[in-house]
């Protein structure tokens, strides 16, 4: 078998799973089908939608109460759906792989999506057409593996997590919609079929986020998803038109040879570095980074296994994975910004010529800011949000300073432990009867062992110690971005570390330490989740353990870093001119940021032990540092009110505000007009009409009596007298005579 | 196939007749009656679909010509090519679907109003039939009639001033249009003012005026262009001359607001693509003139989605999109490339499905609790759940989400546009957010959240009639998102040929027109304006 001819059927099996599931679903909801499904209340019962939910006796984990019409075939069709698309996918990639080492990539060709025909491009007068076309090659290989994987794996742990909801076959259409749509996303040979999946994942997200949609905290959620989404998404479309307009195509075969073999062209006049920037947009949306990365927290809204699994394996390390499928108009950009700014770039010029320092910056910053955000949150759902945007922030800094391995690999690691960590958070809400607030929990340690094994595991992966998952990514991409001359940014990454391994021992040390501070009947009945649930929390977390030792730095072992080697045909050669001259650090300087970077890590896990659970009143030390700084408290606490600016300058304002002045607009003004015009002519008619009646109709009517009065005066005359006629004839006789004797 | 065209004509009216003579009381027979009219054209109306002419060329096939007023030179002259095949089979195919919508919605007079849909859909084959402009204008005004009487006495509270708003507007514009074909006619002739003619024999051809288009003097084009422009804007409806279609839309019957969204404002379109762009293309590509459309075409955009996000009535809040959605396809046209053309004529088509969609949505809901009013509804997906899935569907393909058909014609339409100018593409892209922004709003207050009021707890989902109603239109969204490729392959060639003349007008190097052609290469226009081969049409210029 071929890789390529197998490579379409991938995406097709969630397809498929979703139809089934919808249609099943929907025939057994309605009317249409002749049943009287039970149509009462949905959603309810987790967590996601427990503030109004009261946390009474629980329904879920002892035994349901809830009737789910053909819930053996959700189940069976929407695991198996992900599964086939697992095995699928190992098949085509060891296929590939045989085929051509995973040196060079196969495509096939669908069929042509959108002929635009022949227009004017920037640089020519081409064909302009789209094809729906699929590409394996190490990049999308890569994805392509985790996302089928973990995708099943959250399959299989949402049947036990989701066994009773009423929206049970609901949940698993998504789910299947989601699959086929990131996978879309994923093998898209063009930009354009990325952002068919780009878009679709968009959507499952928001139909996920407001899956308990009675609710409508999850409702608005959802909706601000996607609006948030969309704004980056116009940014991608003029990425997308740019390219459109570049090169006539937008395959990314086309485009890429077109740029590596003449860079110049396309950098000229900064065209690359809009199309970089604009993507970029793009990329901020989908992957929640500043500006846009306000949706992600309110994300949580939706079930756990979603927020596992879009938000924060696969979906929004989507934006990642376009900045490094586009690496080489990034690093074009790069050099374009160096080569024009020469010797004296300022932070200002490199900001607007090098499309990758922004990158860097924003991601940079994001980490930071969304880290210390994270500090001060007790949900421990908003933690682990807040925790994936900085992480992003991290894939994003290593893109930036074009280290793209460096930050896809953190993709991939980060994927096995937020992964793990959500579904864990999601057992504890589970075993807890939907309780998210880490101030009523703690000391679950020995009543969820499983859960909490795992999620210790994950926390050390993410936290940066030696020798698990997150160390080597992380540790890659701070040395990459010191090493690429960004000492600041390094600095901001390495104080991130530690505040990453700081928040992160405090959700460990609030859940599982210490007293338990829930109501007690709630205690009565924590129990550890079912194995369909655990065992995938269990395969997570051993992969939070191994799947870094594919990227070991090459300082400690040469060639140990299998992974950059494994993408490395992803990365177009630029000619000479255009390739940085490599950075060379020593080994000294690699080693102590190395051992830098694991004491800053060291650091954050020490204090947030002290801090929570030292002594008898284990809440005294993070109490007084709160008082110390309320202010600082206060506004990390309120996420540095960025929503509520948002809110109130672009929702309320311009858009409602704006909405609401142009509707008055509409009516008085341009309706008015015509409206205007309508009473101007009735007016005019009312006038012409008086005048009509005065003067025209006056004139007739003048006329005619005129006539009239003159008939009545000549009816006189008719009297019938004799002489009377006479009198008449003699003197017309007279007076004709008189005229003729005159004019003659 | 001769008299296919005809047949189409007259088939509705046909069954207008019938009915005619049917008794009212018997309105079982009547409606089966319309309906089966309305499908049996709308199979008639097939043979378009599979002509493979219109995918080779951009001629007119399915001619007809027969002498009428000869004394005028007023010819009987039917045809259509790729562009107006396609919107005759949205039109058809609307038709049937409206009137099968109807079967509860219309309750009085239903003889009347059965007839008057079938003399509108006479009215509308016929004007994207027609290549006489005398028969063109006969038909146009034809179809306002049964439109205005559909508003006025089916329509809701406020119908006799929607009605009457409705048909002056639309009056006051195609008059205007009138005097433009009379100043062609006498321009064709003897001439007038200080206008030369040409010293033609008195004819209306409109396959005419496109061949003597270069021999318009730029000055009479210019007038004739704004003139036509008035005409065809007001029916678009563009921003700032579309305060009718709100009123209009918000009274009109189900139906009617159907057939005026899916077909009636594609009239205006069609319009631009067949007289004002082809026959006045200097004026058109005037560096001025464009953009002055554009500008109104995104204004369009962003106010029409801006206006619609703060709607409190549903139906209100789909006719202003329809003003956003249009201003894409103005945007498109103007854009005077293949990429903005060929979006906006499916854009065009899209349009119809998913905005005819939304109106036929709400008509269902309407029917069912008579109130439009957001605020009446909530959490509709509890009580409602299929129709609540078919309204995701038509709202995600009417905010242009890929896979489903708004988004290949938005995109290609921003395509062309940015290719034009980037800043214009940069502009109406907003108009995608806000798409999906009022759109979703909409769907949130009417589907999610708790059972608010009582009167909506017992709603019926829809009956299988109705989703006989939707399902065409949901198959076609799907279609055209997903395989668009024989949808562009028949207006390809009409809407390269307009493109063309364009270009041959600007005096740009014809690129468009050499890839059109097989020769080689297609002689550059110089300084006068030389129509290229392939964008002169294929029957000569007739005497009369």
């Amino acid at each position: 078998m071929s890789a390529a001819d197998f490579l379409p059927w991938i995406p097709v099996f969630p397809l498929v799973g979703f139809l089934v599931n919808g249609l099943v679903y929907l025939v057994a909801h309605s009317k249409l089908g002749g049943k009287d499904a039970p149509l009462g209340a949905h959603g309810g019962g987790h967590g996601e939608a427990h503030a109004a939910h009261a946390a009474g006796p629980d329904d879920h984990g002892h035994g349901g109460h809830v009737d789910i019409p053909f819930k053996a075939v959700h189940t069976w069709v929407g695991t198996l759906a992900s599964g086939l698309s697992f095995v699928f996918a190992l098949l085509v990639i060891l296929s590939w792989w045989k085929e051509t080492g995973g040196h060079r990539e196969v495509v096939t060709t669908l069929w042509t999506w959108i002929p635009m025909g022949t227009n004017a491009g920037w640089f020519g007068a081409p064909d302009f057409t789209v094809d729906v076309a699929f590409r394996l090659d190490p990049l999308s290989a890569l994805m392509l593996g985790f996302v089928t994987l973990i995708g099943t794996l959250i399959h299989v742990y949402s049947v036990g997590y989701m066994g009773h909801d009423e929206g049970y076959g609901r949940f698993f259409a998504y789910l299947n919609l989601f699959m086929f749509s990131m996978l879309t996303l994923v093998l898209g040979a063009n930009l354009a079929i990325l952002f068919v999946g780009w878009e679709g994942v968009g959507l499952c997200s928001y139909l996920l986020i407001g899956y308990y949609h009675t609710k409508d905290f999850a409702a608005d959620a959802g909706k601000k998803a996607f609006v948030m989404n969309r704004i980056g998404d116009w940014g991608f479309l003029m990425g997308l038109f740019a390219c459109v307009a570049m090169f006539g195509t937008v395959d990314f075969n086309g485009m890429f040879s077109a740029v590596s073999t003449n860079p110049a062209i396309y950098a000229a006049g900064g065209i690359v570095t809009f199309t970089c920037l604009a993507l970029f947009v793009g990329a901020t949306g989908k992957s929640a980074q500043i500006p846009l990365y306000v949706w992600l927290p309110d994300a949580m809204a939706g079930p756990t296994p979603v927020s596992a699994l879009i938000h924060a394996a696969t979906m929004v390390t989507a934006g990642v994975y376009m900045v490094a499928r586009c690496n080489v108009f990034f690093r074009v950009s790069h050099e374009w910004a160096l080569k024009t700014l020469g010797e004296g770039a300022t932070v200002w010029g490199l900001l607007t010529h090098d499309a990758s320092f922004v990158v860097a910056v924003v991601g940079g910053v994001t980490a930071f800011v969304a880290a210390t955000i994270g500090l001060a949150q007790t949900d421990i759902k908003k933690v682990l949000a807040y925790s994936t945007v900085s992480q992003l922030g991290y894939m994003f800094l290593g893109c930036g300073v074009l280290a793209f391995g460096a930050g896809m690999f953190h993709v991939f690691t980060h994927a096995w432990f937020k992964a793990c960590l959500f579904l864990g958070s999601g057992s504890v809400i589970h075993a807890l009867s939907g309780e998210q607030e880490m101030t009523a929990m703690g000391g679950l340690r020995s009543k969820i062992p499983h859960t909490y094994r795992t999620m210790l595991i994950a926390t050390l992966a993410i936290a940066g110690v030696p020798g698990l998952a997150g160390f080597f990514s992380k540790d890659l991409i701070l040395g990459e971005t010191f090493i690429q001359g960004h000492p600041f940014l390094w600095a901001l990454a390495a104080l991130t570390a530690g505040l990453t391994a700081f928040y992160m021992f405090r959700l460990v040390k609030m859940t599982f330490f210490g007293e338990y501070r829930g109501p007690k009947e709630t205690w009565e009945h924590v129990h550890e989740s079912p194995a369909t649930m655990t065992v995938p929390l269990w395969i997570l977390a051993i992969g939070a353990v191994l799947v870094g030792w594919w990227g070991i730095p090459n300082f400690i072992v040469p060639g140990g870093n299998r992974f950059e080697a494994f993408l490395h045909p992803a990365f177009p050669v630029l000619p000479p001119d255009w390739t940085p001259h490599p950075h060379h650090a020593s080994h000294a300087l690699e080693y102590g940021l190395m051992f830098g970077s694991i004491a800053i890590a060291g650091l954050g896990i020490l204090l947030a032990t002290t801090f929570f659970y030292k002594g008898s009143a284990p809440w005294a030390l993070p109490a007084k540092v709160v008082a110390a700084f309320p202010n600082a408290y206060r506004w990390v606490k309120n996420k540095y009110f960025v929503d509520e600016a948002y809110e109130t300058v672009f929702v309320n304002g311009l858009v409602k505000k704006g909405g609401r002045l142009l509707w008055e607009v509409d009516a008085r003004v341009v309706d008015g007009l015509v409206n205007g015009v309508r009473h101007l002519t009735v007016g005019f008619s009312h006038v012409s009409s008086w005048f009509d009646k005065t003067f025209v109709d006056g004139a007739v009517n003048g006329v005619g009596d005129t006539f009239q009065a003159a008939w009545k005066g000549y009816g006189k005359l008719q009297s019938g007298q004799t002489q009377g006629y006479a009198f008449v004839m003699a003197a017309g006789a007279f007076a004709l005579v008189c005229i003729y004797i005159i004019f003659a | 196939m001769n008299g296919l065209l005809s047949l189409l004509i007259l088939l509705p009216t046909a069954g207008a007749l019938a009915i005619l003579f049917l008794p009212r009381e018997k309105t079982g027979p009547i409606k089966a009656l319309a309906t089966a009219v309305a499908g049996l054209t709308f199979f008639a109306s097939l043979p378009l679909w599979f002509a493979r002419g219109f995918r080779e060329s951009a001629g007119f096939l399915f001619r007809e010509d027969l002498s009428w007023i000869p004394s005028l030179g007023v010819r009987y002259s039917l045809g259509v090519d790729g562009i107006a095949a396609l919107l005759i089979l949205l039109t058809t195919l609307l038709s049937v679907i409206s009137i099968y919508a109807s079967y509860t919605a219309v309750k009085t007079r239903e003889k009347e109003y059965y007839i008057f849909l079938l003399l509108l859909e006479t009215g509308m084959i016929g004007v994207f039939c027609a290549l006489d402009f005398f028969l063109f204008y006969v038909f146009w005004e034809v179809m306002l009639v049964p439109m205005y009487f559909l508003i006025g006495v089916w329509g809701g509270p406020r119908k006799l001033y929607a009605a009457i708003k409705f048909f002056l507007y639309t009056l006051f514009g195609s008059v205007i249009m009138l005097v433009g074909i009379i100043a062609l006619y006498f321009f064709n002739t003897t001439g007038f003012l200080w206008w030369k003619g040409l010293g033609n024999a008195p004819t209306f051809d409109i396959l005419h005026f496109h061949a003597i288009a270069p021999q318009i003097p730029p000055d009479l084009q210019l007038w004739l262009f704004w003139a036509f422009f008035l005409g065809f804007a007001i029916k678009v409806p563009m921003f700032p001359f579309h305060t009718w279609l709100p009123d209009a839309h918000v009274e009109a019957p189900t139906a009617g607001s159907v057939i005026l969204a899916g077909v009636l404002l594609k009239m205006g379109t069609y319009g631009f693509l067949r007289f004002s762009l082809p026959i006045f293309p200097s004026a058109a590509s005037t560096r001025w003139v464009q953009l002055t459309v554009v500008v109104l075409a995104i204004v369009g955009i962003l106010y029409g989605s801006l206006v619609a996000m703060v709607q409190k009535d549903i139906k209100k809040l789909v006719a202003y999109s329809s003003v956003a959605h249009l201003g894409f396809v103005m945007l498109g046209f103007f854009a005077l490339n293949n990429a903005g053309m060929q979006g906006g004529v499916l854009q065009s088509i899209n349009h119809g499905l998913s905005t005819g969609g939304l109106f036929l949505l709400v008509g269902i809901i309407y029917e069912r609790r008579h109130t439009r009013q957001i605020a009446d509804f909530g959490g509709l997906s509890q009580v409602m759940p299929v129709y609540a899935t078919l309204f995701m569907i038509i709202a995600l393909a009417s905010l242009g989400l890929p896979l489903l058909n708004g988004f290949v014609g938005e995109f290609t339409i921003l395509v062309g546009a940015f290719l034009a100018d980037w800043k214009w593409a940069l502009f109406a892209g907003v108009g995608v957010i806000l798409g999906a922004a009022y759109l979703l709003w909409l769907y949130q207050r009417v589907f999610f959240g708790e059972l608010k009021h009582e009167e909506n707890k017992g709603l019926q989902d829809v009956n299988l009639r109705e989703v006989l109603t939707l399902a065409p239109l949901i198959v076609c969204c799907v279609w055209i998102g997903v395989y668009p490729k024989p949808f562009f392959a028949m207006t390809a060639p009409a809407s390269a040929k307009i493109v063309a003349a364009l270009d041959a007008a600007k005096g740009a190097p014809p690129a468009v027109a050499a890839a059109l052609s097989p020769a080689p290469a297609a002689p550059v226009p110089s300084a006068t304006p030389v129509v290229p081969a392939a964008a002169l049409p294929e029957t000569a210029p007739r005497g009369n």
